[in-house]
Order: C-alpha cells, then sequence, then structure tokens
C-alpha cells in the first residue's frame, strides 16, 4: 500500500512546517538579538526540512502535487501534524520546553530513519539529524536555565511543561499507517524512540529542577487525523493568505 | 520592565583548517556555552567557519591612543629592522 508510504511521509513535513511556522513567528521578536537570530535559523531548518519532505511526498503520491500545493493549497482536515505543533507560541519558555520535547523526539527519530529502506527519505534523514543535534544542545540548554534559574523562570517552565505534558503522547501513539511504514522497513519502531525520549527528558528535567507532571488523565490527540485545535485554522491563514489571494503567484 | 545587558563576548572564527582565527565582531551572553551557541547562529550561518573562540571583551586588554607616540613611533625611523634594508652581496653563496 503505497498510500500509507505517502501518508507518513506527509506527515512528517507537515510537523516540520507549521513547527516552522511557529517558530518563525518569534523573528523580530526573540528577547534579545542574538536569541532573535537563532530562532529564525531553527525556523528556516524546519521550513527547509518541510520543503524536501513535501517533495518526496508528491512523488510518492504520483498526482503532480508539489511541495507548494501540499503546504499553501490544503485545507485545515488536511493537515496531519501533531497537534503540539501548531499550539501558540506562549512566552519563551513555552516556545523553548516545546522546542525541546521535539528536538529530542526528532533527533532520535531522524537518525533512525537514516537507516529506512526509502532512500530518498533517508537522505533527508541524515540532512535532518545534523541539524537537529544542533537544536537539541539549545533548547535543552535553555530548558535547564529557565529551570534553573530564578524563580520567575522556573515558575514559567513548569506551567508551559504542564500544559504540554498532555500533548506528548500523541508523538508515540501508532495507528494502521505507522504499522504498514514500520513493517516495510520505511519508518522506526515507536516504543524505541518512546524509551529514550523519556529518558532524554527526564534527566534533563533533573537538571532544571522541575518535575515530570502527573498523568491528568486526558491526552490530546487527533492531528493525524485532520482533528486539529482552534488555533490551527489562524495559522493556516496566515501562512496561506498569499496563495489563496493570489493562486499561483510566484517570486 | 528592568533592561540590563548581558556580558559582551568577542568572537573569532576561523575560516578554513591552516587559517588563523579572525576577529568578526562581538555580541552579549550569559556564560561561555551560550556565547559560542549565539556566535554559531549569528556569526557562522553563512558557512563562515570551521572553528569559534569567544572570549569576554573585558579580559581583552588593548593599547589606548594616548599610548601611540611610546608603544608605535619609535618603530618609524628603524628602516634597519625590515630585511629589505640590507643588500646581499653578489658574490655569496647562499
Amino acid at each position: 500500500m503505497r498510500d500509507a508510504h505517502f501518508k507518513y511521509v506527509l506527515r512528517l513535513a507537515d510537523n516540520a512546517l507549521i513547527l516552522g511556522q511557529r517558530l518563525g513567528e518569534w523573528c523580530g521578536h526573540g528577547p534579545f538579538l542574538e536569541e532573535d537570530v537563532a530562532l529564525a535559523n531553527t525556523a528556516l531548518d524546519h521550513v527547509g526540512r518541510a520543503r524536501m519532505l513535501f517533495s518526496h511526498a508528491g512523488e510518492l503520491e504520483g498526482q503532480g502535487r508539489d511541495e507548494d500545493d501540499l503546504a499553501y493549497r490544503r485545507d485545515e482536515r488536511e493537515f496531519r501534524n501533531f497537534l503540539i505543533c501548531e499550539l501558540p507560541i506562549g512566552d519563551f519558555a513555552f516556545t523553548m520546553i516545546r522546542q525541546y520535547l521535539l528536538d529530542v523526539y526528532h533527533l532520535d527519530l531522524f537518525e533512525r530513519l537514516q537507516a529506512s529502506l526509502d532512500e530518498g527519505l533517508s537522505g533527508i534523514a541524515t540532512k535532518a539529524a545534523k541539524e537537529s543535534s544542533y537544536h537539541v544542545r539549545r533548547s535543552r540548554e535553555w530548558v535547564k536555565r529557565l529551570g534553573d534559574g530564578t524563580a520567575e523562570s522556573n515558575l514559567r517552565l513548569k506551567t508551559a511543561l504542564d500544559e504540554l505534558w498532555a500533548y506528548t503522547p500523541e508523538l508515540f501513539s501508532g495507528d494502521m499507517v505507522d504499522d504498514k511504514v514500520i513493517a516495510d522497513g520505511i519508518a522506526p519502531e515507536l516504543a524505541v524512540i518512546e524509551e529514550s525520549w523519556n529518558r532524554e527528558v527526564e534527566a534533563t528535567l533533573k537538571l532544571a529542577t522541575v518535575d515530570i507532571p502527573k498523568p491528568l488523565g486526558w491526552e490530546a490527540g487527533g492531528g493525524r487525523e485532520g482533528l486539529h485545535t482552534e488555533h490551527m485554522g489562524r495559522l493556516l491563514a496566515e501562512m496561506q493568505f498569499l496563495q489563496r489571494a493570489y493562486p499561483g503567484l510566484e517570486w | 520592565m528592568e533592561k540590563k545587558q548581558l556580558p559582551l563576548w568577542e568572537v573569532f572564527v576561523r575560516s578554513r583548517r591552516g587559517l588563523d582565527h579572525k576577529h568578526v565582531g562581538s555580541l552579549h551572553s550569559v556564560d561561555a556555552t551560550q556565547a559560542l551557541q549565539a556566535a554559531r547562529d549569528v556569526y557562522t550561518r553563512r558557512q563562515e567557519g570551521v572553528s569559534i573562540w569567544v572570549v569576554r571583551s573585558q579580559d581583552i586588554h588593548a593599547t589606548q591612543v594616548e599610548d601611540e607616540q611610546g608603544f608605535f613611533e619609535p618603530a618609524e625611523d628603524k628602516v634597519y629592522r625590515h630585511p629589505t634594508f640590507y643588500e646581499v652581496p653578489e658574490d655569496l653563496k647562499l
């Protein structure tokens, strides 16, 4: 079933694009100049990998859709990103801890995807893994600083982590698409990634003197079925405005 | 809101292996770890380097304009300190 293969790559692309779009919102609003440039760099890394993944997904689909079609001419229900990627940027602590949780996930995922039987995907993963290894260094450093910083920064980090925690199980809850690509040797096992993610995140939060939130009794989910939070529509409205207002416009 | 500047750092980047680190600019950062990361993001995003040094600006001691007379001017009339000042005799076998 080639369909699962296409959907899997599309999900990876959507995560990268939506997270990149959120990071890009910091451009010109970073807490200080050096951090502003760093955030914009990270945003561009994500948009860059989204482009490669969209192109690859378009080839797998074989319907003639290119990266722009997939990024700018799909509606909310057709996007397949994790909900955690689309949440508004919040304050700096929220942005950095979200980034950290996803950077750790992406680093491990892309390192393992280098062994994918899909050669195109494996090539993209090699490039993305290098970027993610730096992203993790940066966001881990910030999580430690904010957590082990002042009472104010610790509180902000803790509040952000509490808000985000219920969105993390979605990263590891596989469905039929995952089962298929894992069985075909295209994608790695999710359980392995979850285990190392837990280990890494726990170690960092300990250094940050922040406790892992207690289970809240609910988990967010649905992003990969196209069921999004109320924030997604606004994000797309801004991101897709130009192509919606002037279809096919190039520059 | 309190606006306190973070400490200033000077950044040196080696553009290729075998070359010296060159001063490329400065930035604000809370410590060396963050300064290296900030330098990476601000000064090497267009493949400018393969190695970075950062040093606290306050740790660099510099000559001042008023030092010029004593430090540098005495060298002006000492041309014999350049090897080109000396003529090598024609019959000298090197």
